[in-house]
């Protein structure tokens, strides 16, 4: 018998996706009406529409454009807007900075939130007074973050410059490039340790304690133990932070940047979200601004779908 | 069974000072006179100013017209996170609601379409987001503060799990009791979704808190300053002073964090596993 399979064309497949209710509905059990849904959803998605869609559409229509700064109408240019960015050797330098600043704050509050939850983890006595100490400060909002640092940095009062000048280095925060970027970072990582702590911890405690026992027997020396068994089954918690803290670095630290460098930019370390900002607001150039926008938007889409996988296979791990 | 370990102690504790020692400081600070603080540095004890610097800040008038005063703007912060928040809690439960309980066409295109928002934080978008304000006239009004912020379906995520966690076997039941859509909601999700409701409301209240960069581009008026935008005017104004009101600024900055540091140290528990268990 040659009863060839029906295969719906593609064009089908992709009505039938746009159209059938759904092929995994959340519930065996759900309405049925033909409005109520609607009226539920209509909110969320009058919302989304204006706030979330018309912004992203214009943002990418306008990095065609070069928009006169004055008002007077708007000239399309194609690709110019993106070309002039990526070859302006003022947009690599930030680049530049913004991976070192991304790829440092990732690094050490990664490694001290390891750190100190691997060892919080291992006391008996004063546990949770370290974990409430610990985790305290997680919700302090960045331009908060950023004043305190300024203060701890600056250049007359600051315990940290005091402390540098006892070993000869004479901090100069918000003049010096060098400087401002060690300020910067040490502040942004301060505000990102607890959220790695809080997730290794409880990614370590959620190890049987059959494995721990097992483990204690295997290998005696405590550095092997933490190499051959806790690491590995961190492994996926620390990918799926890996991608939080990157994400972190590149955009939700605006605030304590725009607060450090007091509006002084320009001669101070800044990243590519503080950049888009500047040329946008401050420089009014809004065709230039909205292709640096639009690139970030790229970056962190894929950033988030990387995420996103890793959630997956966390769960599949876990 | 397990030794006192010293030198685990000592990481825990030199992690905990470099962690808890700024905000400390930043307290004890705010309650010296800011000559005392520009001649001998930052505090770890307190100083008998305190009382003197918070009622003047929370009462002077302010910024660069004089027209906000620091209670100006906490209102103006509890504005913004309570509105936030009840605005989040309501929305993108009614949207879980509708995503999660009825069969309907074009759903799919419809979940993608909200689930999108996850993708691109305010910020890659702010200057389009700016323009759009402006076009409809909300800039400097609550309303234009707060409800673009909604924008992102974090909320919805977090609701729509849990709806899915719900035995069906409520829905049938309510069903078998002739109630609709609207009875079932309110009868029997809204009151079960109470703790959740709680936690997101929290949570968002502190996020619409600590908002910055939103609030400083949708306020021209100082009347409708917050608190983080109050932070940056205090600054500007520093600039070229003999000695800066490093009381001042820090009072400002413990009055914003407050909020936060008691919500995460309250709800600590609550905190963590809302954290580490909603990303799955």
């Amino acid at each position: 018998m040659t009863a060839s399979p029906v295969v719906p064309s593609p064009f089908l497949r992709l009505r039938q996706w746009w159209t059938r209710p759904s092929a995994h509905p959340a519930k065996v059990a759900q309405f049925d009406r033909p409005l109520a849904p609607w009226l539920f959803v209509a909110p969320q998605l009058l919302i989304v529409a204006i706030f979330f869609y018309w912004p992203s559409v214009q943002a990418v229509t306008s990095s065609f454009y070069l928009e006169d700064p004055f008002g007077f109408g708007a000239a399309f240019v194609g690709l110019d807007n993106y070309r002039e960015a990526l070859s302006s050797t003022e947009y690599r330098n930030i680049a530049g900075f913004t991976a070192l600043f991304a790829a440092t704050v990732t690094a050490l509050s990664l490694g001290l939130g390891l750190l100190l939850a691997v060892k919080a983890d291992a006391v008996m006595r004063g546990a949770g007074a370290y974990k409430t100490a610990l985790i305290s400060v997680y919700a302090i909002a960045p331009p908060v973050v950023g004043l305190i640092g300024m203060m701890m940095f600056d250049m007359h009062i600051g315990p940290f410059t005091k402390a540098a000048a006892l070993f000869g280095w004479e901090m100069r925060v918000g003049i010096d490039y060098r400087d401002t970027a060690v300020a910067l970072i040490t502040v942004a990582v301060w505000k990102q340790i607890p959220y790695n702590f809080i997730f290794f911890l409880s990614g370590l405690q959620a190890v049987p304690s059959s494995v721990r026992e097992a483990a204690l027997i295997d290998a005696r020396s405590g550095w092997r133990r933490f190499r051959d068994v806790t690491l590995p089954l961190l492994a996926p918690t620390g990918f799926f932070l890996l991608v939080i803290n990157i994400t972190y670095a590149l955009f939700d630290t605006f605030g304590i940047i725009d607060v450090m460098v007091k509006d002084k930019p320009a001669n101070n370390p800044i990243t590519l979200v503080y950049k888009v900002y500047l040329d946008g607001f401050k420089g009014n150039d809004i065709g230039g601004s909205s292709a640096q926008s639009v690139i970030l938007m790229v970056v962190v889409a894929a950033l988030t779908v990387a995420q996103f996988r890793l959630i997956e296979r966390r769960v599949h791990y876990g | 069974m397990q030794r006192f370990r010293p030198f685990d102690h000592l990481i825990l504790l030199l992690g905990a000072a470099f962690l808890v020692t700024p905000v400390v400081m930043a307290f004890m600070s705010s309650t010296h006179a800011a000559t005392e603080i520009h001649m001998n540095g930052l505090f770890l004890s307190p100083g008998g100013e305190g009382m003197a610097t918070y009622e003047k800040v929370l009462t002077q008038k302010g910024g660069f017209t004089g027209t906000v005063t620091g209670a100006r703007m906490v209102m103006n912060s509890t504005i913004l996170g309570l509105g936030f928040a009840l605005g989040k809690v309501v929305v993108s439960m009614l949207a879980a609601y509708g995503l999660v309980y009825f069969r309907f066409r074009f759903a799919t295109p419809i979940f993608w379409m909200i689930f999108t928002t996850l993708l691109l934080p305010l910020e890659v978008r702010i200057m389009p987001s700016y323009q759009v304000m402006s076009q409809l006239h909300a800039l400097n009004t609550y309303w234009g503060l707060i409800i673009p912020l909604l924008a992102s379906a974090t909320g919805t995520f977090y609701f729509r799990q849990f709806f899915k966690s719900v035995p069906d076997e409520l829905l049938e039941a309510a069903r078998i009791d002739g109630a609709g859509p609207v009875r079932f909601f309110l009868g029997v999700l809204v009151p079960l979704s109470r703790p959740m409701m709680a936690a997101i409301f929290i949570i968002m209240f502190v996020y619409g808190w600590n908002q910055y960069l939103w609030p400083m581009l949708m306020t021209t008026d100082e009347r409708f300053f917050t608190l983080m935008r109050g932070i940056k005017t205090i600054l500007q104004v520093w600039i070229g002073s003999q000695i800066p009101d490093y009381n001042e600024a820090f009072a400002l900055a413990v009055l914003a964090m407050l909020p936060p540091l008691g919500v995460v140290l309250a709800f600590q528990r609550l905190f963590i596993k809302g954290l580490t268990e909603s990303d799955k």
